[in-house]
């Protein structure tokens, strides 16, 4: 089971708590967890990455581990710690003012 | 008894001010979606619990809100505009070609006969229908077809901020877009052309005659009079009384002639409302009064509405979406502003009161008159 942390506006928009569990079928990739994130919660669709390029949104990062790996490639293994579901996947609104 | 629904979106969330016919005592409700961008809310004509919310933010992007019930629950609908085909490109600052992009919806107009049809204006400029209630959009891409290669966002984005549905004949849809001017389609959205011609001034365009270009503020239009239309410009207060064929300058005594938001009265198709500001480079009122000006003349003659409203020390902008009028006997008029205030008055603007004085900064006012 995958543990992710979502942020504050998209826990109240998917009705959730901090953290949701995820079975995650096939190997445990970035694209797998957003797949499986959107699909079980269909409103989420778009909120992290766009909805045709599958691309992540530029005020969204993605942390685990004591890492950012936002910049990692979709299809890369998830750190281990993420994969055994041992540390949650945080996406990350950006700090920003206003 | 009858009462009245005001929609009231701002930078941080949506509000729902609810009265009944007095129009004197007000409930607050809100913040709906807190902390979210809500550029517009708006109700259908012929279901007034049928509401549709545009929500955003920089983080994570679109998200379209349904309610049926007048705002006490809302379920999110489909938030995927695409653009037809192959977005293709407008002009860009540097003058080259720039594909168009998706950012933002600030405009939802529902059906004047359907409350499952409802538009949206959007941001990269286009327009988009959905036909069940907000599950799906498609585009209109024949608005773009209108020499949009040439559009080319101002300083505020490439906005489609105005959708005017004609009552008296449902293939005809008036639009506009920042920057870029009006546009009129006479096929229910199939083709489009621009309606631009009056327009004029000669410090906002090179060419100030052109086709396209022009900086459409808002446009408004008296059901029971659909050819007559109202135009406030970046520069210059327009009427066309052609359906949008020719306009011509109605600003008259006004203290300034730039502004963003025009409406018309519910019962008098000759009584308009504007809110002057002081002019591009300084958006607030002139002299730090907040002054209603209507006309009943249909333009050229307006009259400053104070009563009520602060007359120093007053620095605030009301943008284009923020006015709007109720339909019950005696007209009510309301609008928000930059600073978080929302006015009314019962009485066709010759008196005013904050309905509330300290929301986040209003985009957008819109009001039901419930039955």
């Amino acid at each position: 089971m995958i543990r992710v942390v979502l942020p504050y506006h998209l826990r109240t928009l998917a009705g959730v708590g901090r953290e949701v569990e995820l079975q995650i079928d096939g190997p445990a990739t970035q694209r797998a967890l957003l797949d499986a994130l959107e699909a079980r919660y269909p409103m989420l669709r778009g909120t992290i990455r766009d909805h045709v390029t599958l691309q992540r949104r530029g005020f969204i990062r993605f942390f685990a581990v004591g890492r950012d790996l936002s910049h990692e490639p979709p299809d890369a293994p998830l750190p281990d710690e993420v994969a055994t579901g041992a540390a949650p996947f945080m996406v990350v609104g950006a700090i920003a003012g206003g | 008894m009858s009462g009245v629904r005001v929609l009231v979106g701002t930078r941080k969330g949506a509000f729902i001010l609810t009265s009944d016919a007095r129009r004197e005592q007000w409930d607050i409700g809100g913040p709906h979606f807190a902390g979210w961008e809500i550029y517009h809310l708006n109700g259908s004509p012929v279901d007034p619990n049928r509401l549709y919310a545009s929500q955003s933010s920089g983080w994570f992007g679109q998200l379209i809100q349904r309610s049926d019930d007048g705002g006490k629950t809302w379920e999110p609908v489909d938030n995927k505009f695409v653009y037809d085909g192959v977005p293709g490109t407008h002009q860009w600052y540097d003058g080259t070609q720039h594909p168009w992009e998706f950012k933002r919806v600030w405009r939802l107009q529902p059906s004047l006969t359907d409350p499952d049809t409802v538009y949206a204006g959007v941001e990269d400029a286009a327009l988009f229908r959905s036909k069940d209630g907000g599950k799906s959009w498609q585009e209109l891409p024949g608005l773009r077809a209108a020499k949009g290669h040439l559009w080319q966002p101002g300083a505020g984005g490439m906005c489609l901020h105005t959708i005017v549905l004609d009552p008296g004949n449902p293939n005809r849809i008036f639009i506009a877009i920042s920057a870029a001017g009006a546009f009129r389609t006479d096929d229910a959205g199939e083709t489009w052309r621009p309606v631009n011609r009056g327009l004029r001034i000669d410090y906002e365009l090179p060419d100030a005659a052109a086709e396209v270009g022009h900086c459409v503020h808002s446009i408004a239009m008296h059901p029971a009079r659909p050819d007559v239309l109202f135009m406030q410009k970046h520069w210059d207060v327009m009427r066309s009384d052609d359906a949008g064929e020719m306009w011509h300058e109605v600003s008259g005594n006004l203290p300034s002639d730039f502004g963003f938001p025009i409406a018309v009265h519910a019962h008098e198709p000759n009584t308009v409302y504007v809110v002057p500001i002081k002019s591009d480079s300084e958006h607030f009122p002139p002299d730090g009064k907040l002054r209603v000006y209507r006309s009943r003349t249909g333009g050229d003659e307006w009259k400053a509405l104070t009563k009520g409203l602060p007359q120093s020390d007053c620095y605030v902008n009301v943008l284009r979406s923020a006015l709007a009028i109720d339909a019950l006997d005696s007209c009510g008029v309301y609008f928000g502003t930059t600073g978080g205030q929302v006015y009314a008055s019962a009485d066709s603007g010759d008196s005013w009161a904050p309905i509330v004085r300290d929301l986040p900064s209003v985009l957008s006012v819109e009001v039901q008159t419930l039955p």
